[in-house]
């Protein structure tokens, strides 16, 4: 457990030494959604009907921006290996890393969301179930991502690989995620898209510390 | 003498192809194993095996001691830049389960004291180098697996890194160390592990 604590406080304390990894995707995020937005005729119907999909993707996308790299510093300076050779399950400490990736960048951008809703004419009630799935779906996303930026770590390039193996793990994701909002829109109860948002979520949990950690193993082999 | 670590008939690949074949050893309390060979011939790739880091494509290491009573230390340092030398060392030790109240004394030994609160990407390649050596004094472990740490090293630093390889010796440790640069033949114990 001081394992995993000393982990995640090595990389919070990063990111309060390096503001710059956690502001970017925060201004990606606030100008993708707002360029759509002022692309647009003003009050254009489809604005309101394509908004939960576009914050959606629009957080999607500004997560994967700096998740790519998350393991390549601990790869290249030898801090992998030490992870291997301590006492604790890599898992473990994989799962550190993971929970303040989240806890910086996530949610940032999940609080960031319902102000952008705004743009996109979202009531109050529906910026409740925005923020409520983006809070379900945005940490399944970075383990996700988590996974896949464990198996491309030990590449030399992967540039727009990390995207292609990233996006259809999280299609069900987004589906439900954005689902959630269009049914709380449509006046439809939106618990069960969260329900399954959760469901995937707590697959991810139990999965994803495992399986990077067999992957990061490989990749020091 | 019991040995703390024994390999027979190990074959050590990376990726496809095997390097080495048909590797013996064993190395007891007290010893020193130098393995010595030209680049490429699979120096780091056998100490990687010999420490469990990697799998052997063919044979078996023994090793009498628990996992967690080794050190090693990589050719890369794992000193994150943007993290001072104090605090790389005191996740290691909570990565490690060590306790961190030797830290700054290690750090001084190496003449670290004071660079000990800078961020590492200010600090020399040899200082680094000292950094990561320092871990060999702030925890004591049974047995060091360490791969070039004369790396960068000054003599005054290789003078100290010896001085601690000896007092490792007296207290029963054993290492293997992967060098280019020769230890000094009078070092009790010193064998040489010769790869081709």
């Amino acid at each position: 457990m001081e394992a995993f604590l000393a982990v995640m406080a090595r990389e919070l304390r990063l990111a309060a030494r390096r503001r710059a990894e956690w502001a970017l995707p925060l201004v990606f995020y606030a100008v993708v959604a707002t360029l759509f937005a002022l692309g647009a005729s003003p009050n254009a119907p489809w604005l309101k009907v394509a908004g939960p999909s576009i914050l959606w993707v629009g957080a999607l996308l500004a997560a994967l921006l700096s998740l790519e790299r998350l393991f390549r510093g601990d790869y290249d300076d030898g801090t992998l290996e030490q992870f291997f050779v301590s006492p604790q399950p890599v898992s473990l400490l994989v799962a550190g890393k993971l929970l303040a990736q989240w806890l910086v960048i996530g949610l940032p951008l999940t609080l960031l969301a319902p102000v952008l809703g705004i743009a996109f004419g979202m009531g109050a009630e529906l910026t409740g179930v925005l923020v409520l799935s983006l809070g379900l779906g945005l940490p399944a996303l970075v383990l996700l991502a988590g996974f896949a930026s464990a198996l491309v770590v030990g590449l030399p390039r992967t540039g727009v690989l990390l995207p292609v193996l990233v996006l259809p793990l999280v299609c069900p994701v987004v589906i439900f995620g954005a689902g959630a909002v269009r049914a709380a829109e449509g006046g439809a109860p939106a618990g069960a898209p969260l329900y399954f948002l959760g469901a995937i979520l707590v697959l991810c949990v139990c999965g994803v510390p495992l399986a990077a950690a067999a992957a990061l193993k490989n990749a020091l082999d | 003498m019991t040995a703390l670590l024994s390999f027979q008939n190990l074959a050590i690949g990376r990726g496809d192809h095997v390097l080495l074949r048909d590797l013996a050893g064993t190395v007891g309390a007290g010893e020193i194993l130098h393995i010595r060979g030209a680049n490429g011939v699979g120096k780091t790739s056998l100490l990687e095996v010999l420490c469990g880091l990697r799998d052997a494509e063919q044979g078996e290491v023994t090793r009498a001691f628990e996992p967690q009573a080794c050190h090693w230390i990589g050719h890369r340092n794992a000193l994150h830049p943007a993290l001072t030398p104090y605090e790389n060392l005191r996740f290691w030790c909570a990565l490690q389960g060590a306790p961190a109240d030797g830290i700054r004394g290690a750090l001084r030994g190496f003449d670290l004291a004071r660079v000990a609160d800078q961020p590492c990407r200010q600090l020399s390649a040899g200082q680094k180098r000292r950094a990561a050596l320092a871990r060999l004094a702030v925890a004591r472990r049974g047995v060091w697996f360490l791969d070039e740490p004369l790396s960068g090293l000054d003599d005054a630093g290789i003078q100290y890194w010896l001085a601690l390889l000896q007092g490792h010796q007296q207290q029963g440790g054993a290492a293997v160390i992967t060098s280019h640069q020769a230890l000094p033949a009078q070092l009790p114990g010193l064998r040489a592990l010769h790869l081709s």
